[in-house]
């Protein structure tokens, strides 16, 4: 229950006699407070700091180090306080926890202190408040980044036993590896600038003897061009064999992008060496030499900042996908209105609305070439408008792109915001299991009753210190509470059951379920209204309204029929162990470990064979016969 | 509002966003601060007048108020938070209902919300008062309208949000006419003359015959 809200148990038991003269059935007996004490003050000394406070909020949490009773191992009999040797900083943090139910992180500390004061004093992170849970996260991942950096500068190290193939690749990957690898690198990076530099020039106009035309230098020394575009042209094909080779998975390799590079740089080559005889495609082949400038993307295995272009580039495909759909809505829209306005003029080079698209274009990206300007009135004041416009349409996805690429260029990848994301989800269920939210709550109640029936049991066969070890497990803020929740039971004549049960008995009986307003917390809502029919087994009858003790076995009874079903349901238990703070909330926990309550007693009652609360889960089906059962635990 | 009203704000209102449209105003802080005001405070009566109202000890009025405070530190509640507290303890359950009728009759002034003095004063009734006083609140809290007399509709009321806290997953299942059928032995215990209505003195009678009832009374005593 949440911290504030104890508070309020007082008044929703006092609360609780408005039901008293609607029930037709006595009331169960209310938890006494054995050891009630008066509320009192303990100080907490942490490294000198002092801290007081009330008792009963420290009592609030009781899974942690502060609420249980392990802060006896701190208790400083001469001067009557718990001495903590503790940070004393982050200890009001921890402190504030309990006073208000929230965790908080303060922004100044350090992240990994803050864990370790949590982790001693028993309280789990995911608790810290939606204010301050960003924060935390960040910093956290931000550290384990650090981390996972320091480490992988140790990945370079060579593993002993690698084979030629993975030495290779490693190589190809990081040229700092060895010596070769870096004159691999350097080498071909070279290579990669000679065969760029060689396209360029090759269109160059060199000097032309007198009577000729100029020529560019491609035509006049075509050998000399031609060996060194052979020799790049077998570097590059040497180089992409060897990755190929070396690759650990060369499928994968040729689907990359860079792969795909490579071959498109050097296949003109080829092609051009297989078709040279045949005049009809050499002006195909000429276009394919087009391709060849690819090869200066080579250089982006050289350079991470190409690489982060283009990774920002792509991640801001939709930013620019917009640019582009409102740059085309825009021009449409105005080479239209321009061709009608034009279509008066004379000698007008608005000839068609096609012909406006490069009009508007320019004038919206505010080059202006002045080959097409309108000539009329209106079309003036629209081709103003046009420009005006244009500044703005460019204007307003371009600061996105930019600013991208600065976040990527500084920090990582979104595949760690996934990642965040799933644990988010994680963090909430966790929540939702310590602070007992109401799944916990509802399971925490049906497994005190459980307990509680075992406890009527025991007491039938009269085994009087098993009862006082069940009975001092719940604290006495949870006992009020169930047996509040009884009250309510004893008031409608029904009982609380868990989920599946519920599942199970509907499905038996084909009911329609009432209509209540609100489902429970961790209901399925497949289950829809039939028709109404009465049960007919007669144990469903509604209880009489006499407490004679023979009405416990039917009573038993139905809750042994369910506690196959609720042994396998069976969630988080009352224990004050600390571990089970970190436990999550798993529907097919086996019982065995959690009923280290549940002590030996052989009950005869009339169930359906029951074996051990461990075992298997399946529901007897048929009404009940007598049976003696010894029910074991742990 | 008649239409023409409407229609000239609605005017109004359009030219006043022309204009900021044009002149480029920024700030848009126009119509938000009607509402809310700052927080209610309300803080209670002293201690020494509290303690002679209420059956509570100094010590007790501390503790109560404590909690009281930390909860709602505005010093009072408000229905909706009130449900809120009560729903967490049914989490099985809807207990919206029940709390909306709980809220009236704590909110005895009925001006809305419950202060501290409601509060303590209520729990003081149920805590420590007589059989008759807490029979007195539990008649109140049936009666819905505060006429003297509770009719079977009011009954069926109370009786339907009580079963709506137990929620959907109770053994027996809940069928729909187990409230009315609930109501039906509640009045044919308590209607002593048949008239379709309990009076107060019928309930009061009548629950002080049934020991059942007058042992539950002494249920909560020390709850505090």
């Amino acid at each position: 229950m949440a911290a504030g809200v104890a508070a309020w148990l007082p008044f929703a038991r006092a609360a609780a006699i408005g039901w008293m003269p609607v029930a037709n059935m006595p009331m169960p007996v209310a938890p006494s407070e054995k050891n009630k004490r008066q509320d009192e003050l303990i100080i907490l000394n942490v490294s000198g700091r002092r801290f007081q406070t009330w008792r009963n909020t420290l009592d609030r949490y009781p899974d942690t180090l502060l609420g249980s009773s392990e802060k006896e191992f701190f208790y400083n009999e001469e001067s009557k306080e718990y001495f903590f040797d503790r940070d004393p900083d982050v200890f009001r943090s921890v402190l504030n926890f309990y006073r208000t139910g929230k965790l908080h992180f303060p922004r100044y500390e350090c992240i990994t202190s803050y864990d370790e004061e949590l982790a001693f004093f028993g309280i789990i992170p995911e608790i810290i408040g939606d204010c301050c849970y960003e924060e935390y996260k960040d910093r956290k991942r931000e550290n384990a980044e650090r981390l996972m950096d320091d480490q992988e500068d140790n990945k370079d190290a060579k593993l002993p036993n690698m084979t030629f193939r993975e030495t290779m690749w490693r190589a190809f990957e990081n040229p700092h590896t060895s010596t070769m690898a870096l004159v691999f690198y350097y080498v071909t990076g070279f290579f990669i600038a000679v065969s760029v530099i060689t396209n360029v020039v090759e269109t160059v106009p060199c000097g032309s003897s007198p009577n000729q035309k100029e020529v560019p230098c491609g035509e006049r020394y075509t050998v000399a061009f031609f060996c060194m575009d052979t020799a790049c042209v077998m570097i590059f094909t040497v180089e992409y064999l060897m990755r190929l080779f070396a690759a650990p998975s060369r499928y994968r390799f040729m689907r990359s992008v860079m792969s795909i590079i490579d071959v498109v740089a050097i296949l003109p080559y080829y092609i051009g060496l297989v078709m040279t005889d045949n005049e009809d495609v050499s002006g195909a082949f000429v276009t394919l030499r087009v391709f060849r400038v690819f090869r200066i993307f080579k250089f982006s295995r050289h350079s991470q900042g190409l690489r982060i272009l283009g990774y920002t580039l792509k991640s801001c495909a939709s930013e620019l996908g917009f640019l582009l759909f409102s740059l085309t809505m825009a021009i449409i829209i105005f080479a239209t209105v321009m061709f009608y306005a034009e279509k008066g003029s004379s000698s007008s080079k608005f000839t068609s609305i096609p012909a406006s698209f490069w009009y508007t274009i320019v004038t919206m990206t505010t080059l202006g070439y002045g080959d097409m300007v309108p000539k009329t009135i209106a079309g003036k004041i629209f081709g103003s408008i046009c420009s005006l416009s244009g500044v703005l349409v460019i204007a307003l996805p371009v600061p996105v792109i930019v600013s991208n690429f600065s976040r990527i260029y500084h920090q990582n990848q979104r595949a760690d915001k996934r990642r965040a994301q799933k644990v988010q989800k994680a963090r909430l269920a966790r929540i939702r299991i310590s602070k007992t939210g109401s799944a916990v709550q509802s399971s925490a109640f049906l497994h005190s009753k459980r307990n509680g029936l075992f406890n009527e049991a025991l007491e039938l066969t009269s085994s009087i210190d098993e009862d006082q070890r069940l009975s001092k497990s719940t604290s006495l803020l949870e006992s009020q509470h169930h047996h509040l929740l009884h009250c309510l039971e004893k008031t409608t004549n029904h009982e609380f059951v868990d989920e599946q049960y519920y599942q199970q008995s509907y499905l038996e009986a084909g009911m329609q379920n009432y209509p209540s307003r609100s489902p429970s917390l961790s209901s399925q809502d497949g289950v829809t209204g039939t028709c109404c029919t009465r049960r007919s087994k007669k144990h469903h009858k509604p209880l009489p309204n006499t407490s004679a003790p023979a009405h416990i076995p039917p009573l038993k009874h139905t809750h042994q029929l369910g506690l196959q079903e609720l042994s396998t349901i069976h969630i988080q238990p009352l224990s004050t162990s600390r571990s089970s703070l970190n436990m999550r909330v798993d529907e097919q926990a086996p019982l065995n470990c959690q009923s280290s309550q549940i002590t030996t007693a052989i009950i005869s009652i009339p169930t359906p064979p029951v074996t051990t609360p461990e075992g298997d889960a399946h529901l007897p089906a048929g009404p009940a016969h007598q049976n003696v059962v010894k029910v074991s635990a742990l | 509002m008649s239409c023409r009203k409407r229609c000239k704000r609605e005017i109004f209102k359009f030219a006043q966003y022309l204009f900021r449209l044009i002149t480029g105003s920024l700030n848009n802080d126009s119509v938000e601060d009607e509402l809310e005001l700052s927080a209610v405070r309300h803080r209670p009566e002293g201690l020494e007048q509290l303690e002679a109202q209420t059956r509570f000890s100094r010590k007790e009025l501390q503790i109560l108020y404590r909690g009281f405070k930390n909860e709602c530190p505005s010093g009072i509640v408000n229905e909706e938070t009130f449900k809120e507290i009560y729903a967490q303890f049914f989490p099985q359950g809807d207990a919206t209902t029940y709390a909306h009728f709980l809220f009236n009759a704590f909110d005895t002034d009925h001006n809305g919300s419950v202060s501290f003095e409601d509060f303590v004063m209520g729990l003081s009734i149920l805590l420590r008062g007589t059989v008759q006083e807490k029979l007195n609140w539990a008649f109140n809290l049936y009666d819905i309208n505060k006429d003297g007399f509770i009719t079977k509709e009011e009954m069926l009321d109370i009786m339907k949000a009580i079963y709506d806290m137990m929620g959907k997953c109770t053994y027996p299942v809940l069928r729909e006419e187990a409230p009315r059928q609930h109501v039906e032995v509640f009045f044919q215990k308590m209607d002593k003359n048949k008239d379709g209505v309990v009076t107060i003195d019928e309930f009061i009678d009548c629950c002080q015959n049934d020991e059942n009832i007058m042992r539950s009374m002494h249920l909560f005593e020390n709850v505090l």
